[in-house]
């Protein structure tokens, strides 16, 4: 046979074929359901899980001042703006007193009245008893002349009625000195009712409780409009009673207690966590959305004061657990309802370990109670869903994900 | 015995494999869209797989969560996880949207150059495996805090560590799924439920800014003298309690039409079983585009099996010279037969093995899933044997005709 010939040719077929046939076989092998599955491994650690919770609320004030009227009215003045820190007991604004003042005025000019009756009265008295000393010295010179018979009985039967006239004169003068002296105490009296009144009228911070003094938050009403009873002008709040209103899913969240220290980020600085502290757990849960509901107060107040209403991040860190074997989240999968991990075979394939999990934390990591020893190892993350018998490959990171 | 169709193969070996390979490129367009069909039925298959559900509570008399919009009280879950063969019951919320980054783009320094349109999911975090929740990670972990974490799939192109904005709010990816995809093929980014229950309900702050204005401005509102009223119109305003559908798992040895008929009878709602889920979505909601698919499919099948007959026939017509010089020399009909017979085979052979090795190599490419089903090729490498069978019958049939005497005429 003419060997050379052919055979240059059939081996640059064979040059050209057999790559093709390579390439196909190992497209097959590497792709589709023959190829293993990629896989990261990580291995059961001894780990403290401290876990934490984390809740959302809004910055709240404790102490909120809603000052207004207490009866409808027209606002006259208000004395603070927006902002403004405000002393215990300030005046803050004023209400319309109408016509208050000039029945003030008009209590003034009955008080002076009733003085002058007083004065009237007591110099009555004075008058009545003058006219009874002089009748009772007429009386008792009579007597004598009437014992030397120079007076006759009649004139000095006179004198004794002119006597008892002139004391009852005194009696009389003593009750209306009584009377314009009761008249006097209550013209004071609606006088002092209507100061009052007069002084309901001026809105004031109010006057304890407020230890590092008041802030102002809103300005509800301007002078001239008309306020009903009840509806706030001003409103103030107490800026050393802020606190986070936060609310934490139910879920695990059986271990909330008042006292936990907190970790508090505000939205404005996601990144500067402020110390806090949960001052309450509220006896009353949300029903309808299923949370619980918590008061966080801050260790020391910011600088500036946190916004009311802002939304506040709230992690509260539990008392950590003694060291147990843990896994990270990932690792742990649902398989015909039981809980396990993927851990790798002798003959390298993959098998599936029932696990019973214990506390988790925020970082992903899960106490596993029984299932696993510390120092084994289990399957992290595999590209595809894993299953008996499905081929792996341990790799260092998977196919795709950026390092 | 020395084989023909290999010494006339060696003769002009570059023409036969560079036909092969132009016809394996022809096969292998043909194999990919057979995959585009595939991986659009995967997609939807996909979609019920990684919600973990064995029943689907939704909305009376809606085809949702997928195919219809569908609204839910979101306590309605507890009523369900007390009836008898239901395991666990859990609320999940559906949102296709646009997320994007908020890191800016190295490349263009442009933070919405990343933006992708994704199926925002809201699961109730925490549980694992509980209905909804990514079943597998490829990086990072599951939802631990039930606000503005994400889990997004890797064909986003977000990375671990990285945080989306989402309405207004920004969250920080925590873990990476791979194949978490809606039935459109956008893919999935799992957030908690209470922030994708706000994210689905809450309008832009411009619209809320707005409300409150028309809300102040209606008199029934704003009462004179009961300024709380405005303040409670408000408050109830911005509040959302509804989630789009229930998934539910039943007890390992629950009948899924059983518990399906309770629901359906003393709750009130819609359920669909796994079986009916999947009609909903490949007789509904993929219908029309899958069915076009095929359809495009059909006639490139229907081409690419013309051009391989017409391929064949041409290069036994190149051949009919020496054809008729193997007659002439006496040469049996059932060898040239035989001949041209094979040549078809082979090309074929090479044609299959080209096709399928660029239609694997080029399907990650494609935007959305493609699915190379070993099933289909096993399928698709039978029918180019028969298609090459049939078209060198017609070229055998050219073969056998031809006048001997045309070797030495012509």
């Amino acid at each position: 046979m003419n060997l050379p010939k052919p055979n240059r040719r059939a081996l640059s077929l064979l040059a050209v074929l057999i790559p093709l046939l390579g390439a196909f076989a190992w497209l097959a092998l590497t792709s589709g359901p023959l190829a293993p599955v990629p896989v990261t491994l990580v291995s059961v650690e001894e780990r403290a899980i401290a876990p934490a919770l984390f809740g959302v609320g809004t910055v709240e004030a404790r102490y909120t001042y809603r000052i207004g009227p207490t009866i409808a009215g027209r606002v006259s003045q208000v004395e603070v703006q927006v902002g403004d820190r405000v002393k215990a007991g300030q005046r803050l604004g004023e209400m319309d007193p109408v016509d208050l003042d000039e029945r003030l005025a008009a209590q003034d000019a009955a008080l002076r009245r009733a003085e002058s009756g007083v004065v009237a009265a007591r110099a009555q008295v004075r008058d009545a008893q003058a006219r009874r000393d002089f009748a009772s010295a007429q009386v008792g010179r009579y007597e004598q002349l009437l014992l030397a018979r120079t007076a006759s009985e009649d004139t000095a039967e006179a004198k004794r009625q002119e006597a008892q006239i002139a004391e009852a004169g005194v009696a009389l003068g003593l009750a209306n000195l009584e009377s314009a002296e009761q008249d006097l105490g209550r013209v004071r009296a609606e006088r002092a009712a209507l100061v009052r009144q007069r002084d309901t009228l001026r809105l004031v911070a109010p006057a304890d409780g407020l230890p590092l003094g008041g802030l102002v938050v809103s300005r509800d009403a301007e002078p001239g409009s008309t306020v009903v009873a009840g509806q706030s002008v001003v409103e103030v709040v107490d800026p050393a009673s802020l606190w986070v209103d936060v609310r934490f899913d139910q879920l695990g969240a059986g271990a909330l207690r008042a006292g936990l220290a907190a970790r508090i980020a505000l939205r404005s600085q996601p990144l500067g966590a402020l110390e806090g502290r949960v001052e309450r757990v509220e006896p009353r849960a949300d029903a309808i959305t299923e949370e619980l509901l918590a008061k966080v107060v801050f260790a020391d107040l910011p600088d500036p004061l946190p916004r009311l209403g802002e939304l506040a991040e709230v992690t509260v860190a539990l008392a950590p657990r003694p060291a147990a074997p843990a896994v990270p989240n990932a690792t742990l999968h649902r398989r015909a309802d039981a809980l396990g991990v993927w851990v790798l075979d002798d003959d390298g394939g993959p098998r599936f370990v029932p696990v019973t999990i214990g506390a988790r934390d925020l970082d992903g990591w899960v106490e596993i109670r029984s299932g696993l020893t510390p120092g084994a190892t289990v399957i992290w993350h595999s590209q595809a869903p894993l299953s008996p018998g499905r081929r792996v490959k341990v790799v260092e990171q998977l196919p795709g994900v950026a390092p | 015995m020395i084989s023909l169709a290999g010494r006339d193969i060696l003769h002009g070996w570059g023409k036969f494999v560079f036909t092969g390979i132009g016809l394996g490129l022809l096969i292998g367009v043909t194999l990919s869209m057979a995959g585009i069909y595939r991986g659009m039925v995967d997609d939807a298959e996909v979609l019920l797989d990684n919600s973990g559900a064995d029943l689907w509570a939704v909305q009376k008399d809606t085809l949702g969560p997928y195919a219809e919009p569908s609204n839910l009280a979101d306590d309605l879950y507890r009523s369900l996880q007390t009836l008898p063969g239901v395991a666990r019951a859990a609320n999940v919320t559906y949102l296709t949207m646009q997320v994007s980054p908020l890191t800016d783009d190295p490349a263009t320094g442009d933070p919405n150059a990343r933006a992708r349109r994704a199926m925002v999911v809201g699961v109730v975090p925490g549980g694992f495996g509980e209905p909804g929740q990514p079943e597998s990670l490829v990086a990072g972990r599951h939802l631990t805090r039930g606000h503005y974490e994400a889990v997004a799939d890797i064909s986003t192109g977000f990375r671990l560590g990285e945080q989306l904005r989402i309405r207004r709010h920004a969250y920080r990816v925590v873990g990476l799924t791979r194949r978490a995809v809606s039935s459109g093929g956008d893919p999935m980014v799992f957030i908690p439920l209470k922030d994708a229950q706000e994210a689905q309900f809450l309008k832009d702050n411009d619209a809320i800014v707005a409300q409150r204005r028309r809300s102040a401005a209606n008199p029934a509102f704003n009462r004179p003298g009961q300024p709380q009223v405005l303040d409670a119109v408000l408050a109830a305003q911005t509040q959302s309690n509804s989630v789009n559908a229930i998934l539910v798992r039943l007890t390992p040895h629950a009948y899924p039409d059983q518990v399906a008929a309770d629901i359906r009878r003393w709750k009130h709602l819609s359920v669909y079983t796994r079986a009916e889920m999947n009609e909903i979505l490949q007789a509904k909601l993929i219908a029309t585009s899958a069915r076009q698919i095929f359809m495009f499919l059909v006639i490139l099948s229907v081409v690419s099996a013309a051009i391989v007959a017409f391929i064949i026939y041409t290069l036994t017509l190149g051949k009919i010279r020496e054809i008729a010089v193997l007659k002439l020399i006496g040469t049996r009909n059932r060898t040239i037969a035989g001949m041209i017979l094979q040549q078809a085979i082979g090309l074929g052979v090479i044609g299959f093995i080209v096709g399928k090795t660029v239609a694997t190599l080029w399907a990650p490419v494609f935007p959305k899933y493609v699915l190379l089903l070993p099933g289909d090729a096993a399928r698709g490498f039978l029918i180019v044997v028969i298609i090459c069978v049939l078209a060198s019958l017609v070229a055998i049939r050219a073969a056998l005709r031809v006048d001997p005497a045309e070797a030495i005429g012509g």
